[in-house]
């Protein structure tokens, strides 16, 4: 079965099902769009219990000709590193689509066949294993995304939107031209993944091409200082569009430097590494610090995953098994608990319309269980023992030590600050006398709403709990990127 | 003294002479057949078109040469010819409601069009200066009327004579270039010229070629030979701009390789003096930056695709500069993947001119999506390519253009090249948030007007044909790597 195909395509088909279906009978299409994640889903269940663990080589792999002239195939498979992404692409998709269902209200068919569009372009980018099919996926998965923030954005959408792609591609087009640079430097005249990293990419010219492939990945990251289409973006994006833009669209980036530039240019990213980690650790204080300070409750959000992000990178630039395997786990960790956060931020605003945190305060009182998962959500997402973020957090920062014990005492200021910004923040919101009149009627969580944060809330319990069932089956691939002399042996 | 009259071999030049050929039976048809309204004459002219393009389609891979080496049918002209056939043939299809909606004469426009054509697809078949003049000429004249077409509007004639002035000044620019040439090397065959040697600081070459890029530049709008453009391409009939803006810039282009790369390059390289490689690229960076960022400011639609259409002749320059069969064979592709997304853009701007309104400006695209969410579309997905996104057919011409720009070591030509995309950027996102993203403007009276089936058939096919590009270019590098060699 060509699982992998199935994944990218059937959205696409379900995206076109979604254009045909009459524009008036919005909750038809808002019906369609549920069954089509759903069924996605289902697929992805496939690849969960046919994935073979212990193993380094690609699996589900297929490839065929596309312009054979350049060296250019359709290649996909799925290792450790993609494997448990694209889980989480398909399951945040099926939170994001049903939390969109109070919220839009208008062109409803245009968002949906929008997210589908978006969905495929995002599994596409962490399956691809042909460069030039990756960077296809990795530009288009731009559109959706630009058009999502600015129709059902808000105030400042459009403003958000255009920075958005702006930033985007002003890494990618870099990108691409050291893609073609790298495609006749190697002498492979190939554009297969797998082909390429067999070669050798001569050092004179590696650094420049390990700079542009990082350059895109970092503003994707996003890390400091090129973080700052972000809190725009993030702020102004519908409920839907900030969980998977924090929860997936973001480890696109960080997923680009393990799968490229780690493979690629393995020697210019030990060069480059403590600068990256540098950045990162800047990233992780400056994000929360940032984050402290907000009185909008969806940026602090925002800044917060500028902070967490940073911790990924470090963790993949201080070239440890502990540290890699804690960076992947966190990419899920943070899918999972900042969409919730996300999700909360906006089931808070269509109640309110407002997003400052002045305006809130002593809600718990008033929404009793909104307010219990907004403290579970926050203390994984602050790293609390028995929560998912405790153990990447903790994995990471084990294998920085190794590496250099200065890397996580300074990272691990940021544990602490976000413990901090996210207790204040929960303190001022929900805790204390209701000081706002119309706040004591807001109504508690409907079913539909309570369903989706106890399925993100169960994710963040089990892994949190049993997180080597996430772990095992990325070792066997993490251990063959980190030695360069089995990289080879990634190729079955 | 006597005389051999050289063997005429005509079939070479069918590709050219089917469209001039119909061209006067449509012009005898307009004079003897009965009617007000001859719209059905466009059958004609959309029959000839297909005839002469499976007709090219058939020439692929002979390589003939006709009239003592003047013309010469290599895989390259004949494919610049098919874009020429194609975009004379979407015009024809997007012009028919066009005309009719403002009660423009049939016949003489087909003509004009047919023989436009036919001029352009002589000049991309010559391969003799004097024959790439003639093409030239046989091309303008006929543009020049079609642009002031329309006859009640004052600025489809403004366009007209302004185009009718300056090309003329170029065309004396270019036949000056041609007797610089000739007096270099006595010859005007772009082989016998190539063959020449010790031309390198020989004053006349150096003068006629700079001449002959000048004309050229003018033609395909280079910066600073475009000030022609925007005015130009605002003013005309839009189905006309749509045709100058992508059959006159591959016409143009053709010539302008083959004289480059067949005649002045080689001679040049062969004997030192100054760099014209370097020159061409500074050229391309100027026009790439110049249109670009000109058409950052623009607010009317048609403004902006004329600063676009700039923009591109500069990254197709890169691939003239780049040189080579990688040179030839991105050029052709990207003037296949310019002429269906561009064709695509004023697809979409022809729907959006119904109802009495001209002169759209981005303001009364505002909240447009709503109004005619297919039209938006396909300007979107039509800018969407120009801008370079995959998948569509833009993104694998600039491919193709960047990775010839590279193999020859112009790396920090390609540099500039995406640089140049990412400010591009900025200006096609411009409609698309209009028509999406904002809401409608005030004093904008929403148009109930359809769209015509015609019109809207046509858009479709050449936004799936921009998509199909992009998705599989396969068959088409195949068929434009033919070309290179």
């Amino acid at each position: 079965m060509p699982i992998l195909s199935l994944l990218i395509l059937f959205p696409l088909a379900a995206a076109l099902v979604t254009a045909l279906l009459p524009r008036a009978n919005a909750s038809l299409i808002k019906g369609w769009a549920f069954v089509a994640v759903a069924i996605e889903f289902a697929l992805s269940v496939y690849l969960l219990t046919n994935f073979v663990p212990n193993t380094s080589a690609m699996q589900f792999v297929e490839q065929y000709d596309w312009v054979p002239q350049f060296g250019i195939s359709y290649h996909v498979g799925v290792d450790g590193l993609s494997f448990w992404l694209v889980m989480l692409t398909t399951f945040l998709m099926l939170i994001a689509i049903p939390a969109s269902f109070s919220e839009i209200n208008d062109r409803v068919k245009e968002y949906f066949i929008f997210f589908l569009i978006l969905e495929a372009a995002m599994l596409g980018v962490f399956v691809a294993l042909d460069v030039f099919l990756f960077y296809v996926f990795w530009e288009f998965s731009l559109i959706p995304m630009a058009f999502i923030i600015g129709i059902w954005g808000h105030e400042r959408r459009i403003y958000a939107a255009i920075k958005f792609v702006l930033f985007t591609m002003s890494g990618s087009l870099l990108m691409l031209v050291a893609i073609i640079v790298l495609y006749f430097a190697t002498g492979a005249r190939t554009f297969d993944l797998l082909e390429l990293q067999k070669t050798i990419t001569p050092a004179t010219i590696q650094p420049w091409l390990f700079c542009a492939f990082a350059l895109a990945f970092a503003i994707k990251v996003p890390m400091f200082p090129l973080h700052t289409w972000l809190p725009d973006a993030h702020v102004q994006a519908p409920t839907a569009g900030s969980i998977i833009l924090a929860g997936v669209l973001l480890k696109l980036g960080a997923y680009g430097f393990l799968r490229y530039c780690l493979t690629l240019f393995p020697d210019a990213s030990r060069e480059f590494a403590p600068l990256l980690i540098v950045l990162a650790i800047i990233g992780i204080i400056y994000g929360a610090m940032v984050a402290a300070v907000q009185k909008d409750l969806k940026s602090l959000v925002a800044y917060s995953s500028v902070s967490h992000m940073g911790f990924i990178i470090l963790g993949i630039f201080v070239f440890s098994q502990q540290a890699m395997s804690g960076a992947v786990l966190q990419m899920v960790n943070h899918g999972l608990a900042t969409g919730a956060l996300f999700l909360l931020v906006g089931i808070l605003y269509e109640r309110t319309h407002t997003r400052l945190i002045a305006n809130f305060g002593g809600l718990q009182k008033v929404i009793p269980v909104y307010a219990f998962f907004l403290l579970v959500v926050m203390f994984a997402s602050m790293g609390l023992p028995g929560l998912n973020g405790f153990v990447g957090e903790f994995l990471i920062l084990l294998g920085a030590w190794s590496a250099n014990p200065m890397y996580t005492v300074f990272a691990a200021v940021g544990v602490i600050l976000a413990a901090i910004y996210l207790l204040w923040a929960y303190q001022r919101a929900m805790q204390g006398p209701v000081t706002i009149e119309k706040n004591k009627t807001l109504p508690d969580l409907t079913r539909r709403e309570f369903v989706l944060l106890l399925a993100l809330v169960v994710f963040i319990v089990l892994i949190g709990v049993f997180p080597n069932f996430v772990l095992n089956p990325m070792q066997a691939s993490i251990g063959a990127l980190l030695n360069p002399n089995a990289v080879a042996g990634l190729v079955k | 003294m006597t005389f051999t009259i050289p063997e005429i071999n005509l079939f070479p030049l069918l590709p050219a002479l089917i469209p001039a050929v119909t061209a006067m039976l449509i012009m005898l048809g307009d004079a003897l057949l009965p009617g007000k309204n001859k719209s059905y004459l466009a059958f004609l002219a959309l029959i000839g078109l297909a005839l002469a393009a499976v007709q090219t389609f058939m020439q692929y891979n002979t390589e003939q040469r006709a009239f003592n080496n003047s013309v010469y049918a290599s895989n390259f002209a004949l494919g610049v010819s098919l874009v020429v056939l194609v975009a004379a043939f979407v015009t024809i299809l997007l012009s028919v409601d066009y005309l009719n909606a403002r009660e423009l004469d049939f016949g003489e426009y087909l003509a004009l069009l047919l023989g436009a054509a036919s001029g352009m697809i002589l000049m991309a078949l010559a391969n003799d200066l004097i024959v790439i003049f003639l093409g030239l000429e046989l091309f303008s004249l006929p543009l020049y009327v079609l642009s002031a077409f329309w006859r009640k509007n004052n600025l489809s004639l403004e366009a007209g004579m302004k185009y009718f002035l300056l090309g003329a000044f170029s065309s004396a620019f270019f036949l000056y270039g041609i007797a610089l040439l000739y007096g270099a090397t006595g010859s005007t065959n772009l082989q016998t010229i190539a063959g020449g040697a010790n031309l390198a600081h020989n004053v006349l070459f150096l003068m006629g070629a700079g001449l002959l890029l000048v004309g050229f530049g003018f033609k395909v709008g280079l910066v600073p030979f475009q000030w022609w453009m925007p005015d130009v391409y605002e003013g005309a009939p839009t189905p006309i701009t749509a045709f100058m803006s992508v059959a006159t810039k591959a016409a143009a282009f053709a010539a302008f390789f083959r004289v480059f790369l067949v005649a002045v390059f080689p001679v040049l390289d062969a004997s030192g003096g100054i760099d014209w490689h370097l020159v061409l690229a500074v050229l391309a960076v100027l026009t790439m930056t110049g249109g670009n960022v000109a058409a950052l400011v623009q607010t009317n639609i048609k403004r902006m695709l004329a600063y676009s259409s700039i923009a591109h002749a500069g990254y197709i320059l890169v691939a003239l500069v780049a040189g080579g069969e990688n040179g030839m064979s991105a050029a052709l592709f990207y003037f296949a993947a310019y002429a269906v997304m561009n064709l695509a853009a004023f697809g979409g701007v022809i729907a959006f001119e119904q109802g009495g309104r001209e002169r759209l400006t981005l303001v009364e695209l505002s909240g447009a999506a709503q109004q005619k969410p297919w039209a938006a579309a396909a300007i979107s997905i039509a800018l969407l390519s120009l801008a370079g996104f995959p998948p569509f057919a833009g993104f694998v011409g600039k491919f193709f253009v960047f990775n010839a720009a590279v193999t020859n070591g112009y790396v920090w030509l390609a540099v500039i090249g995406v640089l140049n995309s990412l400010v591009s950027v900025y200006y096609y996102l411009g409609p698309v948030v209009r028509m999406y993203m904002s809401p409608p403007s005030e004093d904008w009276q929403p148009t109930r007007a359809r769209t015509p089936a015609l019109l809207t058939g046509t858009v479709v096919i050449v936004v799936l044909l921009t998509i199909a590009i992009g998705l599989f270019p396969s068959e088409v590098i195949q068929f434009a790597q033919a070309a290179g060699k």
